[in-house]
């Protein structure tokens, strides 16, 4: 591979000898630092498979079941062929009718109070009763709001007539694989704890399969019997307090990072406001808690009514807040300096060189960061236990001021249950948060390229 | 000189200085002084004993300066010798540069454009500047000409938004070329369009003089030779001062030229300084200074 050129050696080069020597070594430790790190990414890639697959084996699987009453006996007490009817599709009359077959009178007087059966008629009170209860000082939630849904209705029931008992879940690979191991587990369940199962052989044992991620859970609120509760009010939380995050993080970010890049004079003041900016971003969450729960909750109560949706919302808005400051001023940093040369030599204010040049192109950028800082806002647990929000709560936030609780707090009060049922809802939340956190940033992705896209 | 337009008795008034409150800067002055001795007669903007620091560093060194009107006034020297700093101090362009500092006087249309309450948007607004790199907005062909346009107050209606586009087009020798894709992006032409449709952004605003920093170095020769002619076009309505690196484009398209140099302070600086100001056709033929000549003769820079 070598010439002679004629030129005089210099003996401080290697000789052609050494060199393919040297050449080799080079070429192999190249070699071993490329699969070094490809190692390295196959642990992270396995890291993050077996978080997910935890998670999924727990959302879905095979679960053991004795209801107190079948599905379809209740549906053929009515008339109907179990073979062509289900409880889902009966109508609410029929479930209604089913309900007060099953429940003593006063149960069913109190379920009425606090949300009627039918907007035109009473299930269970008499009408001069009704009239008298509702007019008096403190009126029951049922004298005034509407009708329960059908749904409703049929929550009820399975509730109170069906009342299904989980013998046992089982995982998702454990409920594919498993063979007929089932059935010995079930018999030893039985065998182990007569007093639990006292009177039930294993035929009356159903075994269904369960998504425990399904509609049905995430449209129902929380309940204290775990294959009832859904997470409905805990989206609905989250959601609050993200819209709240978001309307005060993001004015109040972006602005303090235009003036800080395009504006603020080189100077000791703002050097001293941008280095703690830069520190603020460290801040551990359990902090931010603790002020947010001296100065939303407590100072500031007159304004927020406390632990409120919009306590918690500014609370996880200044957790953000550093974040979105600290990104937004590298995307308006990156933004070309001939843009501005550009625009001020045309003769135009600062102003209108940034609002029309500067800013369009940081656009994308700016939103990347935001919706980074966000999702990791709507992860966010510390800070929300600190400033209240509700462990159990089955009512849905309704704006401002309202209770609330949020995704990963349900989630932390589920999986602190010993039942196997509540690790499951847990799992299956957790999984519902994450669907959550990929729709923000798929969000992310298509505001970024339409913005990107406008003008290149 | 003889085709500049025949002066009026309010503007030879206005050039001898009886500059009236509140018209500071504003156009009028063309032509002035028809006749008089070319020394004595006011440029369109003129440096007076100007220094130009970089927080300590001290980059040119009393400049003393004055550009005539419609004609093209080439600054070459050595690199480092503080040409564009010039030409930046000239619409105060250096202002956004936080350490930049300027001592001395810049004359235009009779009043020092660096003195106190003079507002640096106006000056850019009257002398524009097109840059080494062409940069033109990621918007629309049509947007980057609107933009300036609108946002100096232009009160016109939408066709005439479009008059005006079209004009400072033709003016910048590109409507041919863009004519059916206004609406296309600026960033999809070819580097040559780009930096024409800088100039035509430049233009379209209305200035009075245009300040064009290195405008060819990033082009191709062909692109050059397109811009050298629109420049000789543009000398008719503007004043056009250029930096430029290429000697052969100083002589073939200004009308005079200023020779800056490097010299090294007793602290190791290297501070630029004007070394010699004539017209074109002298200072190639046959310049005042060795320093100079030493420089058109290639023995040197």
């Amino acid at each position: 591979m070598s010439a002679d050129t004629g030129r005089p050696v210099d003996r401080n080069f290697p000789t052609e000898d050494e060199y393919q020597v040297l050449l080799g070594k080079r070429t192999r430790r190249g070699t071993t630092a490329k699969f070094g790190f490809l190692f390295l990414l196959s642990l992270a890639v396995l890291g993050l498979a077996v978080l997910l697959m935890t998670i999924i084996n727990d959302s879905f699987g095979l679960v053991a079941v004795v209801n107190q009453q079948e599905p379809e006996e209740i549906v053929a007490s009515l008339g109907y062929d179990p073979g062509e009817v289900t409880l889902e599709s009966l109508s609410k009359e029929d479930l209604v009718t089913v309900l007060a077959g099953g429940i003593s009178n006063g149960v069913g007087r109190r379920l009425e109070r606090e949300q009627r059966f039918f907007e035109d008629r009473l299930a269970f009170e008499t009408q001069d009763k009704w009239d008298e209860v509702c007019a008096s000082d403190e009126p029951p939630a049922g004298c005034s709001g509407g009708a329960r849904s059908q749904g409703d209705v049929l929550l009820l029931v399975k509730e109170r007539i069906v009342q299904p008992d989980i013998i046992a879940s089982y995982g998702f690979f454990n409920s594919i694989l498993g063979g007929n191991a089932f059935k010995d587990d079930i018999a030893g369940i039985f065998e182990n704890t007569p007093e639990r199962w006292p009177d039930y052989t294993f035929d009356e044992v159903r075994f269904q399969w369960r998504a425990w991620l399904n509609m049905t859970f995430v449209t129902t609120p929380s309940s204290s019997i775990p294959e009832l509760a859904g997470i409905r009010t805990a989206i609905l939380g989250s959601a609050w307090l993200v819209l709240f995050t978001v309307l005060f993080a993001v004015p109040v970010g972006v602005g303090a990072a235009i003036y800080l890049e395009e504006f603020a004079k080189k100077n000791r003041i703002n050097d001293f406001i941008q280095t703690n900016i830069n520190n603020l971003a460290g801040v551990p969450s359990i902090i931010y808690g603790m002020l947010g729960l001296a100065v939303f909750v407590r100072l500031l109560e007159p304004l927020t009514q406390g632990r409120t949706v919009i306590s918690a919302g500014l609370t996880l808005g200044l957790l953000t807040l550093p974040v979105v400051i600290i990104s937004s001023q590298e995307a308006i940093r990156a933004v070309p300096n001939s843009l501005r040369q550009g625009g001020m030599a045309l003769g135009a204010t600062k102003w209108q060189t940034v609002r029309s040049h500067v800013l369009p192109v940081a656009v994308p950028g700016i939103l990347t960061g935001t919706i980074l800082a966000v999702a990791r806002a709507i992860g966010e647990t510390a800070p929300l236990i600190l400033v209240g929000a509700a462990g159990f709560i089955t009512v849905d936030p309704t704006g401002p001021f309202s209770q609330f609780t949020a995704l990963p707090i349900q989630i932390f009060q589920w999986a602190s249950f010993p039942q196997k049922e509540w690790q499951n809802i847990a799992a299956a939340a957790s999984l519902a948060l994450l669907i959550m956190l990929l729709l923000l940033n798929a969000v992310a992705v298509i505001l970024r390229n339409r913005y990107s896209r406008r003008m290149t | 000189m003889s085709d500049q337009p025949v002066t009026t008795g309010e503007d030879a008034a206005g050039a001898a200085g009886e500059i009236r409150p509140g018209m500071a800067f504003s156009g009028g002055f063309r032509g002035a002084g028809e006749g008089v001795p070319e020394e004595l007669r006011p440029g369109v903007i003129e440096t007076r004993g100007m220094n130009v620091y970089y927080g300590d560093f001290e980059a040119v060194s009393g400049i003393d300066l004055n550009f005539q009107y419609n004609e093209i006034s080439a600054l070459i020297g050595p690199s480092g010798c503080g040409k564009s700093t010039v030409l930046r101090s000239l619409n105060r362009m250096n202002d956004l540069i936080p350490s930049a500092r300027t001592e001395g006087e810049v004359i235009y249309h009779g009043e020092n454009i660096y003195a106190p309450g003079v507002d640096p948007v106006e000056i850019r607004r009257r002398l524009g500047m097109v840059f080494q790199k062409p940069n033109p907005f990621p918007k629309s062909i049509y947007d980057n000409i609107a933009w300036g346009v609108k946002i100096n107050g232009f009160k016109g209606s939408r066709a005439d938004m479009d008059d005006v586009v079209q004009r400072a087009l033709e003016q910048a020798a590109l409507w041919d070329e863009v004519k059916d894709k206004l609406k296309e992006s600026g960033l999809s032409l070819s580097g040559g369009q780009q930096q024409r449709l800088c100039i035509a952004r430049a233009v379209a605003t209305q200035p009075d003089v245009v300040l064009m920093d290195e405008p060819c170095s990033a082009l191709d020769p062909i692109a050059t030779l397109r811009i050298e002619e629109l420049m000789l076009e543009l000398k008719k309505d503007y004043s056009i001062i250029i930096v430029t690196h290429n000697m052969q484009q100083a002589a073939r398209v200004s009308d005079r030229t200023a020779f800056f140099n490097v010299e090294l302070d007793n602290r190791g600086m290297r501070t630029g300084h004007l070394v010699e100001f004539s017209p074109t056709d002298l200072l190639f033929t046959n310049p005042k200074q060795t320093q100079t000549e030493d420089y058109i003769t290639g023995r040197f820079g």
